[in-house]
């Protein structure tokens, strides 16, 4: 079999014009922020310009000026180059054999995502006014466009056991450091994206990275928000001692160096001491108290109703508090192996405070409502007034934060993963790979670039995510 | 005021002490001795040898006299061999009873010596110090301008076409950390397999001399994160005071638009991005821990990498020590400058 192109038969034809396109769009780009860029400094200098053009007169349409063509060429560059590429993806699929090339190959493989993509944005659109702030997130194109982008991985993270082509960890003699689209020895397929120092594929890692990272980033962050808000609730809202000692231990937290923090914590030394275990067994508790404090304050008036969700609460969120922290599922069904546990007891560990910080802003700003003071005059009990006044009115901002965590998160465990901290070194997260293909960058530049721009795209997706949200919850 | 900055250097104090304590504690857990002892004097030991060695070298003392040694606060450790010999904290070799300090800690000016440098930590630290100084100088001359241009010009006018694309701009900056950034950097220009080759994929040579080629990378990789960061909190504060009272009377009385955004607009917008910029400090700490790992400059990331990795104990303390002290200066500096920047708070 044939080396692979990365476009295959339609490259010829449609990569000059991708270039173009590119071209023109960057250039135009340049132009109309270094316009802006002069005419602000001309303005400043005093030289005097000519003058912008006033209103049109109605039934006249203005002319076009230098700004309209460039932005007129920005935007139709910018359309083409999109086109051409849905047109490699979509023809990806068409196109049979050799002549798919790595794109249309791996298009092919993703048909699953692709077509979960579709049918979410499908039923979101049709929905979206009976869908709160998620609907009103298609009200926006940079919302729109991160929320995509996080849903192609996680997706590709729910499908990763139809998308890979190869075992991560098997190793293939002779397809070491070789570029991408390289065939396989014995021609049966192809090493997509190439193989790394070990020969393994770089392609299948990338896409169970993806399931690596997802698996661990949100589920920290939400420990983190449980642990925050459980914390910074009560300490905005009661304020006195409890909140002083409560700032003093998170601005101490937040004065350590995150990367000191985690080389002294991510260590097999502290895996022996049984102190992340001891860490999990605090932190891990805030969710079961959150969840029984928020029915408690909710139902007590309601004993039968109370006791049978707190008892529901006390049973699933023991079970799953013993076969997390503490590896001693009675059923053995939840278990969590050491080496991450301490990544994920450090992820929570780092992020909670910061949580807290903005839940207690938060709460201290909200208490002066007049709704709370409804509820205080109404003898609600303080907790009812924090977790049910309270907090539904902060989830604006803590639902932008929560995306923009997830993120932070993930670039957190990429950091540990590039430290060769906690992970096990044939681990196919994305912190890991960059951090095994760094050492031979300059003769091999792909097994690490791929993890590296996955990482990126992840993080830029939920960045954007949180901004569309930030944009369409200000709105009302 | 006074009474204001004595609290605050207070809480500094007492934060510094805890956090070099946790660090005491975490480096000086029986495991991490035991490899201390199988590093140091035979790696075949057996536990009760192990124990030996510690209970010999001072180790077996409580951790919190042991951490007062090191502080200096309490006297060094001092016992006497079989062979009358006299061995200690504070024993140098030669020295007698008498002769020998009875405190040694770094309140001394005492810190320790490294076990993988081979080197007294002091000179070790104030060496590496000052070659991330250089780097940390030109990662500042870079990044802070870049990022309150950026943010300036994207706030000067909320929604416009300039601000969405330097706000897009800036969003992809900071989702773009170090590793990932240096390595497409090192991809694209100075690998010798598909790269441009403009720029060289290793600062070691900068330690040495300082090149635009071997220095440009790495710069560039942590300014890079930063910028976003910065650019984003400057836009918000640029927008804020661009909708206020003032601005649309000088706008209404005629002020022209430059002249708004350079005489009435900017001095007020730059107080937030002050203290953003000197709390990006302990970031730049983790960029710089990266960045020098990634491009192998000797510096002071380089040395805590080595320390934490080796458990280089005092080394690593050391370390911490000045880290810690980093932070908590720049966010004494961010309080006071606030303050002095702002004459709209005033401090009781």
């Amino acid at each position: 079999m044939d080396q692979l192109t990365w476009t295959g038969a339609l490259g010829p034809y449609l990569n000059p014009v991708l270039m173009a396109a590119i071209a023109v769009a960057v250039v135009a780009f340049a132009l109309q922020v270094l316009r802006t860029f002069l005419r602000l400094v001309f303005r400043l200098s005093g030289v005097q310009m000519v003058p912008e053009a006033g209103p049109p007169a109605p039934g006249h349409s203005a002319p076009l000026d230098t700004a309209d063509y460039l932005r007129l060429a920005m935007n139709l560059a910018f359309k083409v180059a999109l086109a051409v590429v849905l047109i490699y993806l979509a023809a990806g699929i068409v196109l049979q054999g050799p002549a798919k090339g790595i794109i249309g190959h791996i298009s092919t493989l993703y048909l699953p995502v692709w077509i979960a993509l579709i049918i979410t944005f499908a039923l979101s659109m049709k929905f979206k006014r009976r869908l709160g702030l998620y609907g009103k997130l298609f009200d926006s194109s940079i919302g729109m466009i991160g929320f995509g982008i996080v849903m192609f991985w996680v997706f590709t993270a729910i499908f990763a056991d139809l998308l890979v082509t190869a075992d991560p960890l098997t190793t293939l003699s002779g397809m070491k450091n070789k570029p991408p689209g390289t065939p396989l020895p014995d021609g049966t397929y192809w090493y997509l994206l190439g193989g790394d120092n070990l020969a393994r594929d770089v392609y299948s890692r990338m896409v169970l990275g993806a399931r690596e990272v997802l698996k661990i980033a949100p589920a920290a962050t939400l420990f983190a928000f449980m642990v925050g808000i459980t914390l910074g609730l009560p300490s905005g809202y009661f304020g006195g001692k409890l909140d002083t000692v409560l700032a003093f231990i998170s601005n101490l937290v937040l004065a350590f160096p995150v990367i000191l923090l985690f080389y002294l914590l991510v260590t097999p030394e502290m895996v022996e001491t049984g102190i992340p275990m001891y860490m999990a067994a605090v932190l891990f508790i805030f969710p079961v108290l959150f969840m029984i404090v928020l029915f408690n304050s909710r139902f007590h008036t309601q004993p039968p109703k109370r006791n049978l969700y707190v008892a529901i609460t006390v049973v699933v969120g023991l079970w799953l508090y013993s076969g997390l922290a503490f590896n001693a599922d009675p059923l053995g069904l939840v278990s969590m192996q050491p080496n991450i546990l301490i990544v994920f007891v450090s992820v929570v560990f780092v992020n909670s405070p910061t949580v807290y910080r903005i839940v207690r802003g938060l709460a201290l700003d909200i208490q002066t409502r007049d709704y709370v003071a409804a509820a205080q005059t109404r003898g609600e009990g303080p907790w009812y007034i924090m977790l049910w006044e309270i907090l539904p009115n902060a989830r604006g901002p803590l639902i932008v934060d929560f995306c923009l965590r997830i993120g932070y998160t993930t670039i957190l465990l990429g950091t540990l993963g590039f430290f060769g901290l906690g992970v096990s070194p044939e681990s196919p997260d994305w912190g890991s790979t960059i951090n095994a293909g760094r050492r031979l960058l300059s003769i091999a530049p792909h097994p690490a670039v791929v993890p590296a721009l996955a990482l990126m795209s992840l993080v830029l997706g939920l960045n954007l995510l949180a901004d569309g949200l930030r944009e369409e919850s200000l709105k009302d | 005021m006074l009474m204001f900055l004595l609290r605050r250097l207070g809480l500094m104090l007492l934060t510094a002490l805890c956090l070099t304590f946790i660090v005491f504690l975490l480096t000086n857990l029986p495991p991490n001795l035991e490899k201390l002892a199988k590093s140091e004097a035979s790696a075949r030991m057996d536990d009760a040898q192990v124990a030996s060695w510690l209970e010999r070298n001072g180790y077996e003392q409580p951790v919190l006299i042991r951490y007062g040694e090191w502080l200096g606060v309490v006297p060094g450790w001092t016992r006497t061999d079989d062979d009358g010999k006299l061995r200690g904290r504070c024993v140098a070799s030669g020295d007698t009873a008498e002769t020998a300090p009875r405190y040694c800690g770094i309140l001394q000016g005492d810190w320790g010596f490294s076990t993988v440098f081979k080197d007294e930590v002091s000179t070790i630290v104030a060496k590496r110090l000052g070659l991330t100084a250089w780097l940390m100088g030109a990662v500042m001359l870079l990044m802070v301008p870049a990022a309150l241009l950026i943010g300036v010009l994207a706030g000067m006018k909320e929604g416009s076409r300039l601000d969405r694309s330097l706000s897009t701009v800036s969003i992809a900056s900071t989702a773009t950390p170090e590793y990932v950034s240096g390595v497409i950097f090192i991809a694209i220009f100075a690998s010798s397999a598909v790269g441009l080759k403009w720029f060289s994929g290793t600062a070691t040579s900068a330690m040495d001399h300082i090149t635009f080629k071997n220095f440009t990378l790495p710069v560039v990789t942590i300014a890079l994160y930063g910028i976003g960061y910065i650019a984003r909190m400057t836009r918000a504060s640029m927008t804020e005071v661009m909708t206020a009272q003032y601005i649309r009377t000088a706008r209404l009385k005629g002020v022209s638009f430059p002249q708004i955004v350079m005489r009435h607009a900017l001095r007020n917008a730059l107080i937030a991005p002050f203290t953003v910029i000197m709390l990006q400090f302990p970031w730049l700490l983790n960029g710089v821990v990266i960045v020098e790992t990634l491009f192998n400059y000797k510096g002071f990331g380089f040395t805590l990498v080595e320390a934490a990795g080796n458990n280089d104990i005092e080394l690593l303390l050391a370390c911490s020590v000045v880290a810690v002290f980093v932070v908590l200066v720049t966010q004494l500096i961010s309080d006071i400058g606030y303050v002095f920047l702002n004459p709209r708070i005033r401090i009781s």
